[in-house]
């Protein structure tokens, strides 16, 4: 943790880290403690007077149906982009990594959508899927016989939704994949190959099972992103309808906290997402750490 | 490869294609809409020629959405968001690495514990912090009675009144967003890296904390800058939730946010083209730093993530 050799000096290291700890404090500690303490408060929507009510919050979030509901569809909406976009990523980089030819280019062509916003990857969809004038929905409604309409329709808006986020997230799954795939030594698929194990073979029982700690790793980013940078997608594009069937968690903490008003609601919503994270945080460290090691 | 399978081979290379055509589909049709007319961007389907009207429309989407005002807030935006983070992060851990003091293992901890802590679970009370960024300072002077006390001491009424908004402004839009583990992190681990030699060479030579840190530390992180500017500003470039309640004038927002006010809604004309246009030049800063920087962008992405 520390070097052997270090400097002295009396004030210099205060001075250093004085930046780091002055924003910390003010934006990640400050504010924490404030949505923990509102969360136990019930105050009028102009914030002039407030009253402690306990977990009353809190209570109130675990029995409303709207907050249950939301809670599936975070998970189903996360799951589902997890999937759609791990899937994808894992393909296209082994497809990627049998390539000879033309490699840089193949690879530039497939990070770039990672520096597109989530918000614009909502906006190329929604005119993607626009259902009067998006090609995907009229291939939809011509080869599927779906009638597409994912304005009213909430099973189709988070078709919509789980599209658009997983579409961005392709290329940084594709990375990971790919660098993952590039750190597998070559010696132990040219011994299989040796041994007579096809291409497919070999992905199955060597690659695939090496890149379970990437797997994992890109598991738990994808649905941090799904959870939380989604926001601009639904933010443009469905706004948590129809009927609240694509409102996840982070848009209802924003819809009742800044729309609504409802701020001890919204603190307690805060609350139960920050708690999330760092239970995700804690097994991301602890367990898929541990877990996936292999030798080597 | 190890052996020659020219039928895998053949379609490994068809399934890249489509690969490639997924992801680049979206971009490329937006392309060919935002080239066409409006009479022809609303037909079903849309004819999947480019048109002519590709300046024309672009020249509308610019005035139309205010452009060049937004694009402009969300450089400055992103760039503030990657020096402020990087400069606050390289400092952080230079102390945290490179001294021994009573307070570092605090000043580490607090930092570690707010690794994975984004704006948007904390957004109430960020904004409220935005807003009055002494309240913490008032509040303890209303909790102290700091107000009796000096108006004791000064014989006359005092009244302290902190107020410094952040919200409407640049600060505002990159200060909160500075603070980052991650950064903190990266160049923590790097600094452990380094030879201890090096430093005890400089401490020999007599050199003081700070001509060490500018002269041996900071050129060796080199590379490790470019690839956190990379992400850094791909980052601040693409923030949504923050910018969108922080600012409420149209003038200071930025230009991922001012997209929404040109999409086409139930009742407008279908005016995709514009908005598609206006959509493309926004995405086109952050997609051109990733492309032209791409080795650096791969390392960061990586590195930042260990």
């Amino acid at each position: 943790m520390i070097k052997r050799s270090f400097f002295k000096s009396k004030y210099l290291p205060y001075l250093l880290i004085l930046p780091q700890m002055v924003v910390t404090l003010t934006f990640f500690y400050w504010p924490a403690i404030q949505g923990l303490s509102q969360s136990f408060l019930l105050s009028d929507p102009f914030g002039r007077q407030s009253k402690f009510v306990w977990f009353y919050n809190y209570i109130g979030l675990f029995t409303d149906p709207l907050y249950l509901k939301s809670i599936f569809t975070t998970f189903f909406f996360s799951l589902a982009v997890a999937a759609v976009s791990l899937s994808l990523g894992l393909f296209i980089a082994s497809m990627a990594n049998r390539a000879l030819q033309a490699k840089a280019l193949i690879r530039t062509m497939l990070i770039w959508p990672y520096a597109v916003a989530p918000a614009i990857s909502g906006i190329l969809w929604l005119f993607l899927l626009h259902p009067s004038y998006g090609i995907v929905a009229l291939g939809i409604k011509e080869w599927l016989g779906v009638d597409w309409n994912p304005v009213l329709y909430g099973s189709d808006a988070m078709v919509m939704i789980v599209m658009a986020s997983a579409w961005k997230q392709i290329s940084y799954n594709f990375v990971f994949f790919m660098a993952g795939m590039q750190a597998i030594p070559k010696s132990l698929i040219e011994a299989a190959a040796i041994d007579g194990a096809s291409p497919f073979k070999r992905f199955w029982f060597i690659s695939f099972p090496l890149l379970s700690p990437t797997f994992f790793f890109l598991t738990v980013m994808n649905i941090i992103y799904s959870f939380f940078e989604t926001f601009g997608i639904i933010h443009t594009i469905t706004q948590g309808g129809p009927g609240g069937s694509t409102n996840i968690l982070v848009y209802k903490v924003y819809q009742d906290g800044f729309v609504g008003l409802n701020l001890g609601s919204s603190a307690a919503q805060s609350v139960v997402l920050m708690s999330l994270i760092i239970v995700i945080t804690f097994l991301q460290f602890r367990f898929v750490e541990k877990k996936v090691q292999y030798g080597g | 490869m190890v052996e020659k399978t020219p039928i895998l081979d053949f379609f490994t290379y068809v399934f890249l294609l489509m690969g490639i055509f997924i992801v680049g589909f979206p971009i490329l049709y937006s392309l060919i809409a935002a080239t066409l007319p409006l009479d022809q961007v609303s037909q079903v389907p849309m004819p999947l020629i480019p048109g002519d009207q590709f300046m024309v429309n672009m020249k509308e989407a610019w005035s139309r959405g205010n452009l060049g005002t937004q694009i402009l807030n969300s450089v400055i935006m992103a760039s503030g968001i990657t020096v402020g983070k990087i400069a606050v992060s390289m400092i952080g851990a230079f102390s945290i690495v490179y001294f021994d003091y009573r307070f570092r293992v605090v000043a580490f901890a607090s930092v570690f514990c707010t690794l994975m802590l984004p704006v948007e679970v904390r957004i109430l009370p960020t904004y409220e912090m935005a807003a009055n960024v002494l309240y913490p300072i008032q509040a303890l002077c209303n909790v102290l009675h700091l107000e009796g006390l000096l108006s004791w001491f000064a014989g006359n009424d005092i009244t302290i009144n902190l107020n410094w908004s952040l919200l409407d402004s640049h600060t505002g839009l990159v200060l909160p967003l500075v603070a980052s583990a991650t950064c903190t992190f990266l160049f923590r681990q790097f600094f452990l890296t380094v030879p201890e030699e090096l430093c005890e060479a400089a401490k020999m030579d007599g050199a003081s904390p700070m001509i060490f840190f500018r002269k041996i530390l900071f050129p060796l992180s080199k590379t490790n800058i470019a690839a956190l500017v990379v992400i850094e500003f791909v980052y601040g470039y693409n923030q949504y939730l923050w910018p969108l309640l922080i600012t409420t004038n149209p003038k200071m927002t930025t230009a991922v946010i001012g997209l929404l006010n040109l999409i086409p809604q139930a009742d407008d004309l279908p005016e995709w083209n514009i908005a598609l246009c206006a959509t493309l030049l926004v995405m086109l800063p952050p997609v051109l730093v990733v492309l032209f920087m791409q080795r650096w962008f791969v390392k960061g992405l990586i590195e930042k993530e260990k």
